[in-house]
């Protein structure tokens, strides 16, 4: 079963983004999307251009935040868009490859900054079916 | 929230009796109405700020709370280190030092609106707004190093403003005790080709008009009459800042239990002030802040010149600059005594009463003017500070409106179009990159801000000094 997909979820002041997948690799992934989809359509954003991402944190939740801080700041300084990203895991060792291209106020129509991802709503975990779910809210 | 679970003080005070693990009680200034609709969220994130080390009198938030990371939005802490108090990145947030700055223009209603439309374009053309743009200033790591130590004077400096505007801003434009060499250089490289930028979000230009006078004699202190035109800008530490406060946060929480602190909420992360993590953090916070400074410096000029090339007569002295992201080392008297404490203001503005030694000069008989931001189509309120606020809140009043309701469900209710054409048609000119940042920032998104000014001048945190009105706002 495909249990790939992302969410958006409510935040007094922001956005909640989050990640569901049959793995925790596929819930870091979608929920990069999610965060995203903040921004802009991801499937306007043709993947281009590629680079390589690596993290390391003392736990999974942490981990999850440093991932999404990574590709804001890739964003912020490289000015480029993700639309395609795969993660691999090894215990709390993050090694990732995003493709994306370079942001086209046109073309993209960002909406919003993402400032930084929180450690509120922060969340790393599988239900009892087996799906895992990355999720935290992003500060705009 | 349930107002059963306040002890009720006065009119605008709802106090809530230290419980648990809590050190001091939570206070939170607001009226009835404003408590029945805040999130429970403000609650929560009071009681767990008064668990952290060291706090003094109450962990306080201001009308306009909202849920926030760790300290709620408006919320307002003092702490000190011989207390084993902290500093804690999740008290001042991620947009380090984001503030609001007024520009008076020496012009009335009816100069500004025969030039509207072109003065609107002017502004949206020289003012880079929205993500991925970028200012014209790029800063090699002296220039970083030097802008980082000076802040607005730095800008001044460089050419940005005049010597006068440094008397009208919070420390007179430079935060002291800045050190560059502990921001790291991910932060400096964020900051590279964004100074001088306004950003997107919350953060906007407005050219407003002065539609009511509450207070006459502050009014005259403060230069203002109704009709008056000024230009308001709200923005903070850009790319700097986010990620400063992205990697203490991360260093604090790691951090806190080798220091001993249990940490309710793992984004209160925070370490004694008195520590390594915590010095350093404040030698990084305080060049954000001068990031800030030197930021808003720059857009000053920009819009300067915006306007000298529309309406050449025009001159845009500056009448104040508010940050309300910051943790500062102010001196309070608690129990009769003085004393010297990190005041933690998170979307809170400082609000220092009349004859207060931090305002300038020509100011100080007024007490510290407070800038409060509206939303886009709304209203925005210019307050002063009291000698009652110094006593209740650490010299803090609100920042801000406070939104109602979440940007999801904002982009889910409103076009951005629609919002454009129907501020157009009464008046308020919008030029904005993004129609979806716009609809997730329109008007109906906000608490009403009358509402919380007037709750925080009834609380006594500041007093009403003037209601303005947009014209023109440029969203980033």
């Amino acid at each position: 079963m495909n249990r790939k997909r992302w969410e958006h979820f409510s935040h007094e002041a922001d956005m909640g983004v989050r990640g569901l997948g049959n793995t925790k690799e596929e819930a870091f992934e979608q929920a990069a999307l999610a965060m995203t989809a903040v921004i802009t359509n991801p499937e306007a954003i043709a993947p281009n251009e590629e680079i390589e991402i690596l993290c390391e944190a003392p736990d999974d939740e942490l981990l999850l935040v440093d991932w999404l801080n990574a590709l804001v700041y890739e964003m912020a300084t490289r000015k480029l868009l993700f639309s395609r990203v795969e993660v691999h895991l090894d215990g709390h060792r993050l090694k990732a490859r995003a493709w994306g291209e370079p942001m086209n106020r046109a073309k993209h129509q960002p909406t919003v900054e993402i400032k930084g991802a929180t450690y509120t709503s922060l969340k790393v975990e599988k239900d009892a079916m087996g799906e895992w779910l990355a999720q935290c809210v992003v500060d705009v | 929230m349930d107002i059963a679970l306040f002890e009720h003080h006065s009119e605008f005070e709802w106090e809530i009796a230290p419980q648990g693990a809590m050190r001091v009680p939570g206070v939170i200034y607001a009226s009835e109405s404003l408590i029945r609709t805040m999130d429970h969220k403000v609650y929560e994130q009071v009681c767990n700020v008064a668990m952290l080390p060291g706090i003094i009198k109450a962990s306080y938030a201001m009308p306009d709370a909202h849920w926030g990371y760790g300290f709620p939005i408006g919320g307002v802490a003092a702490f000190d280190p011989d207390e084993g108090g902290v500093v804690s990145a999740g008290g001042v947030g991620f947009d380090i030092s984001c503030g609001v700055r007024c520009l008076h223009t020496g012009l009335m209603a009816e100069d500004i609106l025969p030039v509207q439309k072109v003065l609107a374009d002017n502004l949206y053309r020289k003012i880079p707004a929205g993500l991925g743009s970028t200012g014209a200033i790029r800063l090699d790591q002296e220039g970083m190093d030097a802008m980082l130590v000076g802040g607005a004077k730095w800008a001044v400096e460089q050419g940005y403003g005049t010597p006068a505007d440094l008397d009208h801003i919070e420390e007179y434009g430079q935060m002291k005790h800045a050190k560059p060499g502990n921001v790291s250089e991910r932060a400096k490289k964020r900051q590279r080709d964004e100074m001088g930028t306004l950003g997107s979000g919350n953060h906007y230009l407005e050219v407003q008009k002065v539609t009511r006078i509450f207070d006459a004699r502050i009014a005259r202190i403060f230069g203002i009459r109704e009709n008056d035109v000024v230009v308001s800008i709200h923005c903070g530490s850009r790319g700097l800042g986010h990620q400063i406060g992205t990697e203490f946060l991360k260093q604090m929480a790691v951090a806190a239990p080798g220091y001993g602190i249990h940490l309710p909420d793992r984004e209160l992360a925070c370490a004694p002030i008195h520590s390594t993590v915590g010095e350093e953090y404040l030698g990084a916070m305080r060049a954000a802040i001068n990031c800030a400074l030197a930021n808003r410096q720059i857009l000053t000029h920009l819009v300067r010149e915006a306007f000298e090339q529309i309406i050449p007569k025009a001159r845009l002295p500056l009448m104040y600059d508010v940050s309300h992201n910051t943790c500062k080392v102010e001196e309070h008297v608690v129990d009769g005594k003085p004393r010297k404490l990190y005041v933690h203001r998170k979307g809170a503005t400082r609000a220092f009463g009349p004859g207060h030694p931090d305002i300038p000069a020509s100011l100080r008989a007024a007490g510290q003017p407070v800038l409060i931001g509206g939303s886009m189509g709304t209203a925005s309120y210019i307050l002063a500070g009291t000698g009652e606020g110094e006593s209740r809140s650490f010299g803090s009043a609100c920042h801000g409106a406070g939104r109602a309701m979440s940007r999801h469900q904002a982009y889910k209710t409103w076009k951005g179009r629609e919002v454009i054409d129907e501020l157009a048609t009464r008046g308020i000119l919008i030029r904005s990159p993004s129609s979806r940042g716009v609809a997730e920032e329109a008007p109906g998104a906000y608490k009403n801000v009358d509402v919380v000014v007037d709750a925080a001048d009834s609380a006594g945190l500041a007093r009403k000094v003037a209601r303005l009105e947009p014209l023109v706002c440029i969203k980033g």
